[in-house]
């Protein structure tokens, strides 16, 4: 029987809490198996000269190639280098796309102007830019971030500034009837009401620095991640260019569980439920 | 004369690059001082656009407009808008913060007006913790924030569930009444233009032109929006507001 005033809780309740539990634990261990199942095969498959280790390396040989690294530091280096590279590129990227994005709201002449341009700048991919950005800014790190910068900037623009026009009209007309300015209007309503598009955007823009940053990096960097998958590809140290990939491929999901985590107090401060 | 609101062969044009549209045709009325008048039409009259003009956020193509010089006005719009990211208390303060007029004195009687309309233990909630009638009373106390004398209500009950709607508007009625306020409530609900308001004006459809004015003259006790329902000539004067507004559908 229900009952609404009985702190204890029901048959049927535990049975369905049991149930969603089960399905969590499943969930995780089925997860986590299709990693164990995938390094097991590839060790094995390599082990016995299935496929070959030379080209396609094996988990043992990436472990070994992995504790070589460490231990002279070059690791750390060319981690730190990438991150370094991804986080001020992103952050550029952001903040540059948001600062365009309050002037084109500001002032719709120059928003309608420069639509049509932003439409095919989206549409490019922003990495055939890299070769030009290089010849034109030098062989150095700067390139890489500008690259970076580049491929998340437009899109962070483009997001944000749709963020702001679909902001309810009459937010802003109540801003008007207590006589507010167009300033007012700006730091009141739109943008605490476009933070979870900013955040969003920044979500987005993690993996697109990335890209930036690798294709830079592939092109002209003495170190980073991106420097070490080339570098060992040409000279078929498979070994260090599959790691570098694992290595990436944990990179962009801790930054993302990082924004993730950042999005969560921003939005529990904002509306907190 | 103390009329407060003074309307008189307004016109007003939208131009658009589709071409231009009346949506104001010819309009004169007044309000007096204290009066709690509504404006009831067929939807998209026009009814708005006024409210705009009074508050000045529009200007009339031809015609006069006049507000008594230093009438603060008040602006409550179809929703409460409360600010997500605002608690209840930012929210209420939100209009004088604009102005740059909120002091500590203006912060006490923001929580004076919170605790006289039940909701001082919601100041520091935020909007999505709040039911929709309390959210529409925080709306009204923004607005009261402002020592208005004048009220413009823009179907400020339109976003509501019909019952919610009945109390809110009871509650909210009452409260312009005891603050003795002029109000200008605009609506498409008849009934409720009749249980809330002293005076009818009753518009054509779009462009908006004046039909008729009903005094609404009802014997009941006390009078409270709530109780104006059950007064005998309510429904008379419902009828006759129908039948005015000759809708087809």
């Amino acid at each position: 029987m229900y009952d609404k005033n009985s702190n204890e809780i029901s048959q049927s309740q535990k049975i369905y809490l049991q149930k969603l539990k089960r399905r969590k634990i499943n969930i995780t261990i089925s997860r986590f198996l299709i990693l164990v199942i995938i390094f097991s095969a590839w060790e094995i498959t390599a082990n016995l000269g299935i496929i070959d280790p030379f080209i396609f390396s094996s988990p043992s040989r990436m472990f070994k190639a992995l504790i070589n690294m460490l231990k002279d530091g070059s690791l750390w280096l060319h981690i730190g280098i990438t991150l370094f590279e991804t986080v001020i590129g992103f952050l550029l990227g952001t903040f540059i796309g948001v600062g365009v994005a309050i002037i084109m709201w500001w002032n719709k002449f120059i928003s309608d102007v420069l639509e049509p341009y932003l439409v095919v700048l989206n549409s490019l991919p922003k990495t055939a830019l890299a070769p030009i950005i290089i010849v034109w800014m030098g062989n150095n790190m700067s390139s890489i971030i500008v690259v970076a910068l580049l491929t998340s900037v437009i899109v962070t623009l483009l997001s944000v500034y749709d963020g702001f026009m679909h902001i309810d009209e009459d937010k802003i007309k109540l801003i008007k009837t207590f006589g507010g300015t167009k300033k007012q209007i700006l730091f009141k309503v739109i943008l605490p009401a476009s933070i979870p598009t900013m955040v969003n955007a920044l979500k987005i823009n993690i993996g697109l620095s990335y890209v930036g940053v690798i294709v830079g990096e592939f092109l002209v960097a003495k170190a980073g991640l991106g420097y070490l998958i080339t570098y060992s590809s040409q000279t078929f140290k498979l070994d260090v260019v599959m790691l570098s990939v694992i290595i990436l491929a944990i990179l962009s999901a801790l930054m993302y569980q990082a924004v993730s985590i950042i999005e969560k107090l921003i939005l529990k401060k904002i509306n907190p439920q | 004369m103390n009329n407060i609101v003074e309307i008189k062969d307004m016109s007003l044009i939208y131009n658009t690059p589709e071409g231009e549209t009346l949506a104001v045709d010819n309009l004169s009325l007044s309000i007096k001082k204290g009066e709690f008048v509504a404006i009831v039409g067929p939807s998209g009259c026009g009814k708005s656009t006024i409210l705009s003009v009074i508050a000045g956020l529009l200007k009339p193509t031809t015609g006069i407009v006049n507000v008594n010089t230093n009438s603060i006005i008040g602006y409550m719009l179809q929703k409460d808008y409360l600010f997500e990211w605002r608690n209840i208390f930012d929210n209420v303060c939100l209009g004088l913060e604009i102005q740059k007029k909120l002091t500590e004195e203006e912060k006490n009687y923001a929580h004076k007006l919170l605790e006289q309309y039940g909701l001082s233990d919601f100041e520091k909630s935020y909007p999505s913790q709040l039911s929709g009638g309390m959210r529409q009373r925080a709306a009204l106390i923004r607005t009261l924030m402002l020592k208005p004398e004048i009220l413009l209500l823009d179907e400020p009950f339109s976003a509501l569930d019909y019952q919610t709607r009945l109390s809110v508007s009871d509650e909210i009625g009452t409260i312009i009444k005891k603050e003795k306020k002029t109000a200008i409530l605009v609506t498409h609900d008849i009934s409720e233009a009749i249980s809330l308001s002293d005076k009818v004006f009753v518009l054509t459809k779009r462009p908006a032109k004046l039909k008729s004015i009903y005094e609404i003259n009802l014997t009941a006790e006390n009078r409270t929006p709530m109780k104006s329902r059950e007064a005998p000539e309510f429904k008379d004067y419902f009828n006759n507001i129908w039948k005015e507004l000759d809708v087809h559908v």
